[in-house]
């Protein structure tokens, strides 16, 4: 959790100073500015996925690339393989620093705004996604292990298979959605706008956004967590309950 | 209208979930079973973590198993002495299970262990229903309503065995032993299968233990109770994997469900009753010994984490 809010901040310093050096003395206005319609999404109990909206000006044309990025976590991928005629899970990793979910928006293809060393640089693009694989099997690459996993999240909805779309107004004006789905993971997310030109990173900005559960179940949830005997004595209470009440309410029939 | 179950951490359609309820209660009205071996199948089929379908599951049969077992209780059809011993034997069970669960989930193996447990034992239980039921078709048809009566003892190793009790209820005069391991065996399926148990437990208690078949589902539904009751809590503490919204969606849908089966029931001959659930157990065994053998969509696939 510190880590990952270090980790974010020391982004979110970096991009600023970043920021404030691309600016220079002689420019008055900020080359970039960007905002998002809400810093916060509540999951509350009818949550069935949300849209953000991310606007934003720049000073003069160039290229826009957005970038989303859920708090990092470490998910296990396993292999499975055929065993005597049955598919069981043949080995198991477990690979660290990967988004929890990950979004790409862009004016233009990736490949067409800046060089593989800039997206490298800045891990932009699934392709170019820093995870980190201590240790594989015998029977498949990291390299397996890196392409399934991404696969995998685009399957879960949490990742994108495209670069989605920015649109430009006027040369100046732009604005993207970004669609959150039901099984959004919570935490606190980074919003990255990158402003480029020639292939170089002309000015960013970094915004957090964060969603979190609200209301009863973000109660139940905590309740769970925290106070878990509790939590346990009491469901076992409520179904007693019910089922007695049914019991009692159909006795006729 | 779709609602954001808070600990399986995804939102569902209400109508959907009521509706599994109710189909699922429908059956088990029908056929007097929990219906659980179906409904952990289905919830981890429309997404539901198998962690939470299991955990959840076990949460939903306390509920069924109550309501079921108070019209037992009034007729006198529980004995309470095997009950107990079946409780005992359930709890200690579980209580292993439960720990067995967490075990297999870090080796990765859990899921494979969900479907085979499921695969062997509805396997082994759908084949001697429909064998048995169309036997019994068959000598009806020939012999009209007599058939040859069932001797009340038939003596074996069983009665062998050290610890003899006597159970008033049930007419028996047998080991302790033999219900405390139906019981711990049960115990350790609810916890791995996210069942009740009751497929095992009933065929069991009249072929194994020889027990009236009049005292068979209420002492059954009572031991359930206990030992769902048990690895509701085990989860919840250890695994934090019951979701009570999810478990009182299913609840409605299915009390209301079980009224309607339970009138159906009346309808059908019980022969042919035990032909169409033996059909359906077969139809799930058969289902996920395909996803066992067929190559999946993925060779990778996410773990929780």
């Amino acid at each position: 959790m510190f880590d990952a809010l270090h980790r974010l901040l020391s982004r979110i310093l970096l991009l600023v100073g970043l920021g404030l050096v691309m600016s220079g003395p002689a420019q008055t206005q900020e080359p970039l500015v960007a905002d998002l319609s809400r810093h916060l999404v509540p999951i509350t109990t009818g949550f069935a996925g949300t849209e953000v909206l991310l606007f934003g000006a720049v000073d003069e044309p160039g290229d826009i690339v957005m970038v989303v990025r859920g708090p990092t976590h470490e998910p296990v991928v396993r292999r499975l393989a055929r065993i005597s005629g049955i598919w069981v899970t043949r080995s198991q990793i477990r690979v660290g620093n990967v988004p929890s979910f990950y979004r790409v928006a862009s004016t233009a293809p990736l490949e067409t705004v800046a060089s593989p060393s800039v997206l490298q640089r800045h891990q932009i693009g699934l392709a170019n996604l820093d995870f980190t694989i201590e240790r594989t099997d015998s029977g498949a690459e990291p390299q397996e292990y890196h392409d399934a996993l991404i696969r995998l999240k685009q399957k879960e909805g949490l990742f994108n298979a495209e670069v989605q779309p920015i649109d430009v107004l006027g040369n100046r004006l732009f604005r993207s959605t970004v669609y959150f789905p039901a099984n959004v993971p919570v935490g606190t997310y980074s919003v990255e706008v990158y402003l480029l030109r020639d292939g170089q990173v002309v000015s960013a900005q970094t915004t957090p956004l964060i969603i979190s559960k609200i209301g009863l179940g973000a109660d139940v949830y905590d309740f769970a967590h925290q106070q878990s005997a509790a939590y346990g004595l009491i469901a076992i209470l409520l179904a007693v309950a019910s089922g007695w009440l049914a019991a009692v309410a159909f006795k006729k029939g | 209208m779709q609602i954001y179950l808070p600990i399986a951490e995804m939102s569902v359609n209400v109508f959907l979930i009521l509706g599994m309820g109710g189909a699922i209660g429908f059956m088990s009205g029908l056929f007097g079973v929990g219906g659980g071996f179906l409904m952990t199948p289905l919830l981890i089929f429309i997404g539901i973590p198998p962690a939470v379908a299991v955990g959840t599951g076990a949460n939903q049969i306390v509920a069924s198993s109550v309501s079921g077992v108070m019209a037992h209780w009034r007729r006198g059809n529980v004995d309470l002495k095997m009950g107990l011993l079946l409780v005992v034997g359930g709890l200690v069970g579980s209580t292993l299970g439960v720990f067995l669960f967490r075990l297999l989930a870090g080796l990765g193996q859990i899921d494979l262990a969900i479907r085979l447990s499921y695969v062997i034992f509805l396997g082994i239980i759908g084949g001697l229903m429909l064998i048995e039921s169309v036997q019994r078709l068959r000598k009806d048809r020939k012999l009209g309503a007599g058939g040859a009566r069932r001797k009340l003892h038939q003596h074996t190793w069983i009665h062998g065995l050290p610890l003899k009790m006597r159970f008033r209820r049930s007419k028996l005069y047998i080991s302790a032993i033999l219900p405390f391991c139906i019981g711990l065996l049960v115990g350790i399926l609810t916890a791995i299968m996210g069942v009740g148990g009751g497929f095992v437990m009933v065929p069991a208690m009249i072929y194994l233990l020889g027990m009236p078949t009049s005292v068979v589902v209420g002492t059954s539904l009572f031991q359930i109770i206990f030992v769902t009751a048990n690895t509701t809590f085990l989860q919840a503490t250890v695994n934090q994997t019951v979701d009570v919204v999810l478990a009182l969606l299913l609840l409605i849908g299915g009390v209301v469900g079980a009224q309607f089966g339970a009138r159906a029931g009346m309808r059908l001959r019980g022969e042919q009753l035990r032909i169409l659930l033996a059909l359906i157990v077969l139809g799930v065994c058969i289902n996920l010994f395909f996803e066992l053998i067929l190559t999946p969509d993925d060779l990778f696939s996410l773990g929780m984490g």
